[in-house]
């Protein structure tokens, strides 16, 4: 095969498929990113593997309860379970000398075993809950999936339903970053001006179950975490301006898309793995090429800028 | 009653308790307007705590808090406040001029954005403390003097009439901490009220108005020359007082 070929492989095998497929990616790993961005900022960024690990005892009751796998009370149980992680780790770290970390390490390993035990003893060894399904996710299956109708296109549903929860996301990313950025700054001072700095947290932390509940029939619960993760680390090495770290989030978001159809049809790899293994690769590229402090650029500069010229002056024209 | 003679600033009976366990204990004052205030004691005296209890930002197990004669909540918009240094994350991808800009958000609402009037006012702030020549900097590549700095021009934008500061000179260059002082007599000057807490007895005489000696429970609040006395300030800091003994015999001779 010559180079061209190489491209245009995904398209010659899967047709519009290819387009499904990127775009059902790239709307699970962007609203992934942009909270998963403010999950770092905030040093939380575990609270996302324990929300996507919690998720499973909620999902195993509410199937346990309507005996239907695609209920939306599977993405309601799930979204519960994934807040009331998110409330235990509060309640161990508020009350107990527990710390963060470790009071999170509970919570997820705990809950998780719990919906192993409930699966077994609610649903009996031999249901169609696939756990594999859970931990890995269906996305290579979306193409198999119903389809709707939309502008004369036959959509698959799921991509439609992830597209509505990007959407949801990015307009309440528009109206509250200014909030969220500055109570992850500075919680006090956020507190100083009535903000409540529990109502954001939940807040932030429901949404985040959200959008792991959605993505994690697509991704499934483990790689998950990676799409929080990995854009807004990799978009952190890029720049200094919250504003730009989101997009370049949301840029590594629809490059690990792109990335993860080509390694999927190229190797026939479980496509959402591939996804992340492109994340990761992005990621070190901007470790190594990163603007702000890339390994390289450091590599050649080598001098380091002095922070302090000046301070002497400045203080002069003040006294 | 008018501004002028409503205390800025008046608790009764504050009360604080982390996990049950007290950090402060019924403090009364009354901080009269126009008046600078260090607030002095040794660590762990719940300096901060007392200070945030003020803000709210602690919650109180008892007491109230009044400013200019009503409660907190109604007169936030006019207290401005001042974290330590280190409770905030220096890494974080923000500017210069973003931080100065928070200190506008607390009249802006929830949702309605930075105009034109609030990045002036941030930019006036900047550069009265001399760091507007760095807007774009960003946060970690400052110097501790600089982040303070930011720090307090950032208080500025808030324009307030009441403001509580955390250790503001903690860790900053001679510079910054004289330029500090100056800004802090010029606020005065204005008419606003302004509590520092302040980790140096040596200079604290020299720096404010009034001090507020704090251990635990509030040891004396008054002007300098009453309470910066030995038996006080050997009251405010235990038995410790071989570290102190050379400012307490400066307090003797005032
Ligand atoms: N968030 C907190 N949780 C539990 N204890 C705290 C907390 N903050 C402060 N304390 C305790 O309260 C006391 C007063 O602390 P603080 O107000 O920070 O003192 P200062 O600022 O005077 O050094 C200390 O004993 C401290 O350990
Ligand atoms: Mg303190």
């Amino acid at each position: 095969m010559n180079m061209i070929e190489y491209i245009t492989l995904p398209w010659d095998v899967l047709g519009i498929g290819a387009l499904w497929l990127i775009l059902m990616a790239f709307f699970v790993a962007l609203p992934c990113s942009q909270m998963g961005s403010f999950l770092i900022l905030r040093r939380m960024a575990l609270t996302g593997d324990a929300i996507s690990h919690s998720v499973f005892p909620g999902v195993v009751i509410a199937f346990y309860i309507t005996g239907d796998l695609s209920s939306p009370w599977l993405i309601v149980g799930a979204g519960l379970a994934g807040l009331a992680s998110t409330v235990i780790i509060e309640l161990i770290h508020k009350w107990t000398r527990v710390k963060q970390d470790a009071a999170t390490g509970i919570s997820f390993t705990a809950l998780f075993a719990l919906g192993v035990l409930l699966m077994e003893l609610l649903l009996g060894k031999n249901v169609d809950l696939d756990l594999e399904c859970v931990l890995h996710g269906r996305l290579g299956l979306l193409l198999e999936d119903d389809r709707l109708a939309l502008f004369g296109l036959m959509v698959p549903a799921p991509v439609l339903v992830m597209a509505g929860v990007a959407l949801v996301t990015m307009v309440l990313l528009f109206f509250f970053c200014r909030v969220m950025m500055l109570s992850s700054f500075d919680a006090d001072l956020a507190a100083s001006f009535g903000y409540r700095p529990a109502v954001i947290h939940y807040g932030m932390m429901f949404v985040v179950s959200f959008i792991v509940v959605a993505a994690f029939q697509a991704v499934g619960a483990i790689l998950v975490i990676a799409l929080l993760i990995l854009p807004g680390a990799a978009a952190y090495l890029c720049s200094y301006r919250l504003k730009v770290m989101l997009l370049i989030a949301a840029l590594h978001a629809l490059l690990s898309a792109v990335g993860g159809l080509y390694l999927h049809v190229w190797f026939n790899s479980n496509m959402a793995a591939s996804v992340v293994v492109s994340g990761g690769v992005l990621f070190v590229l901007a470790w190594l090429l990163g603007p702000v402090d890339g390994v390289l650029w450091k590599w050649f500069k080598e001098e380091v800028p002095t922070p302090e010229e000046s301070s002497d002056q400045v203080g002069n024209r003040l006294s | 009653m008018s501004d002028e003679q409503q205390p800025a600033l008046e608790t009764h009976d504050l009360t604080v308790a982390y996990h049950k366990r007290p950090a402060l204990y019924g403090i009364d004052v009354a901080v009269p307007a126009g008046s600078l205030v260090g607030i002095v004691g040794p660590n762990g005296a719940g300096k901060s705590t007392f200070i945030k209890a003020v803000m709210g930002v602690v919650p109180s197990s008892g007491g109230w808090v009044k400013v200019f004669g009503k409660p907190l909540r109604e007169n936030l918009h006019r207290v401005g406040y001042v974290p330590q240094r280190e409770s905030v994350d220096w890494d974080f991808p923000v500017t210069v001029m973003d931080v100065a800009l928070m200190g506008t958000y607390g009249g802006l609402g929830l949702f309605r954005r930075p105009g034109k009037a609030e990045k002036k006012r941030a930019s006036e702030a900047l550069e009265k403390v001399g760091m507007l020549p760095y807007s774009n900097r960003q946060i970690g590549n400052l110097s501790g003097g600089q982040q303070q700095r930011v720090f307090l021009a950032r208080a500025l934008a808030q324009d307030s009439d009441l403001y509580l500061m955390d250790e503001p000179f903690a860790g900053v260059d001679a510079a910054t901490e004289a330029a500090i002082v100056t800004l802090l007599r010029e606020m005065r000057e204005r008419g606003k009220t302004v509590l520092v807490v302040h980790h140096d007895l040596q200079s604290a005489g020299e720096y404010f108005d009034r001090l507020l000696l704090l251990n635990m429970r509030l040891v004396a609040f008054g002007e300098v020359k009453d309470v910066y006395t030995r038996e006080l300030l050997q009251k405010t800091y235990g038995g410790r007082l071989t570290i102190l003994s050379e400012v307490a015999d400066r307090a003797a001779k005032l």
